[in-house]
């Protein structure tokens, strides 16, 4: 389990346990939290789980694949802390977690 | 919003069901929810049951769209192992299997699509499979695997994905399509050509241009084949993917127009004005290509679920949308946007022997739909084209070495 705080673009805070192995999208999705839509679940093909991950996390989130920088490459509102979220693999390690998420996934 | 005692009886629970049940609670949505299933587990996503499913890196409880418990803590009422026999429309009441009848305000049907059974000779064999439940990839898995013979009849998606999972599993895979091309209904030529040697190098074998005659089987079992030139391909198992008829009858028999599936409009909502019909089983008004069509793909699933609740609990529709659906097989990502109609021209970008490339379908100049292989940019710039309509410079389009930014621009 980590815990897993998404912020909505409105400031709405959700603060989830989300077991181990299941990705930050997954985490979202099961429990019905606006904002992260995943239309492929999770087969990086639709960038429709963009989110920004909160301060010092993102490099404990992992190294990007090549075809998600791609996808990212081309979604909007990308900034340097952006990730797609069926991308991040949820470890111990991630316990206390913020990701925010941008105003649409479109 | 919808009143606090508004009942919405959804019947369906595959992914359009199951996402209007959820995104209704998450509009706010505050009467019942009625969620009724034929399939004993709740909601759940099919495409990773060619896929990842057959591989074994994929189980029920990771597919579910939300978990069990989900649907009581959000006082969904889920009747799974049931199915809606009879629609009583003035009354607003519908007849389910188990005998009950409830009551609704608004009806959501979303009862998909079947697959079309081949009216053959030997159709009855055990070892015939078909594609389309978790069930059903359960017993295509313990089906396939090294040693055995998969036959796959129908060269499209469904086919293709299980083919390569088949390989990935050291099954031997022959695939008999009745087209002179693999996906011949869905993708252009250069499309088909490219899968079908990119599966011949992972030792598929295919026969293209068949017609399927009939099953032979012994005790019961299949065990191969019959082809209408005579010949008979020998197999363990048969996965039969030649598409899918949607399960519209409840709706027809209730006096409901369903041309090609139950006609709705942009909100999704039948002529009558308590009934929605989403996902598979609805004919639908696609505006960018002034039409109305059929689809059969998770993002329509998704769009229509999100058309409906908008409508039922008041809040403003979803913007206009591009479709798009997608493909795994072996190493290869194919994502699609848009739909080839009134095409003029066809337009290759990149090339299909790197594995990455793309084909444009054009009206002029402009983007009527791309099928892009391993190659995002052109996935989500083609989107982007499709929806503003902008005309593109052709040299410029055809010329990998300017990127989809400056194309698109």
């Amino acid at each position: 389990m980590a815990k897993i705080t998404y912020v909505e673009h409105d400031g709405t805070e959700h603060a989830i346990d989300v077991k181990t192995g299941l990705t930050v999208m997954e985490g979202a999705v099961k429990n019905n939290i606006p904002g992260i839509d995943a239309d492929c679940g999770g087969a990086c093909a639709c960038a429709t789980c963009h989110v920004y991950v909160d301060g010092d996390w993102l490099p404990k989130t992992g190294a990007k694949s090549a075809m998600e920088d791609s996808m990212l490459d081309f979604a909007e509102n990308v900034e340097p802390n952006s990730r797609l979220s069926c991308q991040i693999k949820v470890s111990d390690e991630l316990d206390g977690l913020v990701v925010r998420m941008p105003e649409s996934q479109h | 919003m919808s009143q606090s005692d508004t009942h919405v009886v959804i019947l369906g629970a595959g992914h359009a069901g199951g996402t209007a049940a959820a995104l209704l609670r998450q509009y706010g949505h505050e009467g019942p929810i009625t969620l009724v299933g034929e399939e004993p587990i709740p909601p759940y996503q099919r495409p990773p049951l060619s896929k990842a499913w057959l591989k074994g890196e994929a189980d029920a409880d990771s597919l579910a769209l939300k978990p069990l418990e989900f649907y009581a803590e959000h006082n969904i009422d889920f009747r799974p192992n049931t199915r809606a026999v009879k629609l009583a429309r003035e009354a607003k009441q519908v007849t389910l299997s188990t005998g009950d009848v409830v009551t609704y305000d608004f009806l959501i049907i979303a009862t998909g699509a079947r697959a079309i059974k081949l009216p053959v000779e030997g159709a009855h064999l055990d070892g015939l499979l078909e594609l389309r439940t978790a069930a059903d990839a359960e017993i295509l898995k313990a089906t396939i695997g090294p040693g055995k013979r998969l036959a796959v009849i129908g060269g499209g998606y469904i086919g293709l994905e299980a083919a390569a999972s088949g390989r990935a599993l050291g099954a031997e895979v022959v695939v008999i399509e009745r087209e002179p091309r693999l996906l011949a209904r869905v993708a252009c030529e250069p499309l088909s050509t490219f899968f079908l040697d990119y599966h011949r190098r992972h030792e598929v074998t295919f026969e293209l241009g068949a017609t399927v005659a009939g099953f032979e089987g012994e005790n019961g079992h299949v065990t191969g084949v019959k082809l209408a030139d005579g010949r008979v391909i020998a197999c363990d198992a048969a996965l039969i993917g030649v598409g899918a008829a949607p399960n519209d009858e409840i709706a027809k028999e209730a006096g409901l127009d369903t041309a090609r599936g139950i006609v709705v409009d942009l909100e999704a909502r039948t002529a009558d004005r308590s009934v929605f019909a989403i996902g598979d089983v609805a004919h639908r008004p696609m505006p960018i290509y002034e039409r109305m069509f059929r689809m059969e793909s998770v993002p329509n699933a998704l769009e229509q679920a999100k058309q409906a609740a908008s409508a039922i609990v008041g809040r403003a529709p979803p913007p206009g949308e591009v479709p798009w659906q997608w493909s795994d097989q072996y190493d290869l990502k194919l994502q699609i946007a848009g739909y080839a109609f009134d095409v003029d021209r066809i337009l290759l970008r990149g090339d299909p022997a790197s594995a990455k490339f793309a084909v444009f379908h054009l009206k002029g100049d402009r983007v009527q739909s791309v099928e892009a292989i391993n190659s995002p940019p052109e996935f989500m710039m083609g989107k982007l084209l499709i929806a503003n309509r902008k005309p593109v410079d052709l040299d410029k389009l055809a010329d990998p070495s300017i990127s989809m930014k400056e194309v698109a621009a």
